[in-house]
């Protein structure tokens, strides 16, 4: 395709030409690669998903076929005060798997590598990360099952350590109780997902070149001053990944919920994607659980479009400098 | 992991690596107060890991009379045993490490064909095809419950571990594509034009110069695959209904709850849950960093 623009190469660039980055290999070539992945993504994600929009238009408990309502679902949805609520509990579960991770994991990830990793030898560092990491690889149920053992109010782990140290007081149905329950699960949530960034980030951190820290010193910048300009500007890729990947999770939040309240008390735990694995499951709604899980994705594939989008911008900034 | 996403580490010099300079600089008492609070979240973040292997040492008596806290009197092994015994443990083992590694397998090959048709071969509205692979991630999975029970049903596939092989494929070579794509769209122009020159075609490039170069990538992406779908639930809870054909999450969470359930054996079926997979990180640990700094190429 460049060779038919030979006379204009730079418009040709800033146009993005269909051209590989493989000489002489036109992009549309590459097309044959596409299709073993892309097949099974329509088998498996996009016949489901097209499935479930169809569903939304209907009333369908699992047994006789599904029955054409119209909006009925979505208008249902809009005034349904517990889709709310969950969707206010997904913002507890962003500032939980998202937020408060990738901050913490920046400035733990930059102590580990600038600090302790230096100073007091890589090996500490690496073990370090590793105990940090141990939660991730816990899977969920399990570390529910864990966890709830933990917090459960007769003989529980923390209830008596809490005896223990004269606190008795402060013993609590942790998970039992409405006012307690939510902050809770984002405790756990922050101990389950803190390892995920400080293992991407301390990778990342490699990357960095040692002198241009030596110099931002010679300089007169202060820790923060190095760490804000130099590292994060850096390892700003992997940033956007473990937010992107954070989020959607946050957002899909299920496993924990299933395994450690149900939901509950109440509705005070419940999630987009809880709710809707119990109205497809439980109430044998499908048609309304199918809505809700159609919603959910919606606000997650914009999200992820914002993201991708913004990130791609970056990218291309880079490449023109 | 994603390290390798960027390709400033491909362009560094190799004299910067070369200078560790670290290690005798003069700790000051500050340093020691961030070690110490580095530890300190350290043990914090491990204690609940402690708590599982000392109850799981415990007999139930013993734990009745001392709680939770106490080191067990006595190396009590019954509530292993009895979770071994009972849930046929190798069994799932094996159904676990096949389901995973067939997994981790086949999504590191559709993620690396994927990215190299986006990433190097820079197909037109590439930055689309990836949000649309992505929405494998992003799906809640119980949207793919009922349209797969009725679609493996009707193949024969449905209670068969190939349904949740291919379902794992799909969204775990999701997230590859999104990463490698990125990687190999910064991949050395130079290398590629070499081999172009050399007269290797797209498929001979792919196979001798892009795959060993980014093996590194694989590597982590293949251990990613691999622990996330060893943790996985849902799914297999409800495309494996057999219980010979069941992984380790699922034959542990169908026990809780189970009058055999007492507090140890409940501890012990963690600790078993939880081994195999903390075996593999310790394992790996070092190519999870190695892969990511030998990303540079050579």
């Amino acid at each position: 395709m460049a060779t038919a623009l030979p006379a204009a190469p730079a418009r040709a660039r800033q146009k993005r030409p269909a051209q590989s980055l493989i000489p002489g290999s036109r992009s549309t070539a590459f097309w044959p690669y596409l299709i073993p992945g892309l097949a099974l993504l329509t088998v498996i994600i996009l016949v489901p998903l097209v499935w479930n929009i169809y569903l939304t238009f209907t009333s369908y408990r699992g047994i006789r076929p599904p029955e054409w309502i119209g909006l009925d679902n979505w208008v249902k949805l809009a005034g349904d005060q517990t889709f709310w609520t969950s969707f206010g509990n997904s913002v507890a579960m962003i500032l939980a798997m998202v937020i408060v991770p990738t901050l913490l994991g920046l400035v733990l990830a930059a102590m580990l590598f600038d600090l302790i990793g230096k100073k007091f030898g890589g090996k500490l560092a690496s073990f370090l990360r590793a105990t940090y990491y141990l939660p991730q690889i816990l899977p969920a149920v399990i570390a529910a099952i864990v966890i709830g053992w933990i917090l459960r109010p007769q003989n529980g782990a923390l209830n008596q350590i809490l005896e223990g140290i004269g606190l008795g007081g402060l013993a609590h149905n942790w998970l039992g109780s409405p006012d307690t329950a939510l902050p809770s699960i984002m405790v756990i949530m922050i101990w389950v997902q803190l390892g995920y960034p400080i293992v991407i980030f301390m990778a990342a951190l490699q990357r960095v070149d040692p002198e241009l820290y030596e110099a931002a010193e010679l300089d007169g910048a202060n820790w923060f001053q190095r760490f804000r300009a130099i590292t994060v500007g850096i390892i700003r890729p992997e940033i956007f990944v473990v937010t992107l990947t954070c989020t959607i999770a946050a957002l899909k939040v299920f496993g924990p919920i299933y395994a450690l309240t149900g939901g509950g008390p109440g509705t005070s735990t419940i999630v987009p994607a809880y709710y809707a694995y119990s109205e497809f499951f439980q109430s044998q709604q499908v048609g309304y659980g199918a809505t809700i899980a159609t919603a959910l994705t919606i606000v997650i594939a914009a999200v992820s479009i914002v993201f991708v989008i913004a990130q791609s911008r970056l990218e291309r900034k880079d490449e023109e400098r | 992991m994603s390290t390798t996403l960027t390709p400033q580490q491909t362009v560094l010099p190799p004299k910067n690596v070369t200078k560790p300079r670290g290690g005798m600089k003069k700790k000051t008492a500050g340093d020691w107060a961030i070690l110490a609070v580095a530890i300190l979240l350290g043990l914090l973040i491990a204690v609940p890991f402690f708590l599982i292997l000392i109850n799981s040492f415990k007999s139930p008596t013993d734990y009745n009379q001392s709680g939770p806290l106490s080191l067990p009197t006595e190396l009590y092994v019954d509530g292993i045993v009895n979770f071994w015994e009972r849930v046929n443990f190798p069994e799932k083992l094996w159904n676990s490490f096949f389901i995973s590694s067939v997994v981790a397998v086949l999504a590191v090959g559709i993620s690396m064909l994927n990215a190299f048709a986006l990433g190097i071969g820079r197909v037109k509205g590439r930055t689309w095809i990836v949000l649309v692979v992505l929405l494998a991630n992003m799906l809640p999975q119980e949207v793919l419950l009922y349209p797969l029970y009725f679609m493996f049903k009707s193949v024969g596939l449905y209670d068969n571990q190939w349904a949740v092989i291919i379902i794992f494929v799909v969204i775990q070579s999701a997230f590859g594509t999104y990463l490698l794509a990125s990687v190999y769209g910064t991949f050395p122009k130079e290398i590629l034009e070499a081999a172009a020159i050399d007269g290797a075609n797209r498929w001979t490039i792919l196979w001798r110069v892009v795959f060993p170069i980014s093996r590194p990538t694989l590597s982590v992406l293949l251990i990613f695959f691999f622990i996330w779908t060893w943790n996985e639930f849902l799914i297999p809870l409800t495309f494996l209904v057999s219980n010979a054909a069941q992984t380790v999450p699922v034959s542990i969470a169908v026990l809780q709850g189970d009058r055999m359930m007492d507090v140890t054996t409940t501890s012990a079926s963690a600790l078993l849950g939880l081994l195999p997979t903390l075996i593999f990180f310790l394992i790996f640990q070092r190519t999870l960093t190695r892969g990511i700094t030998a990303g540079a190429v050579k």
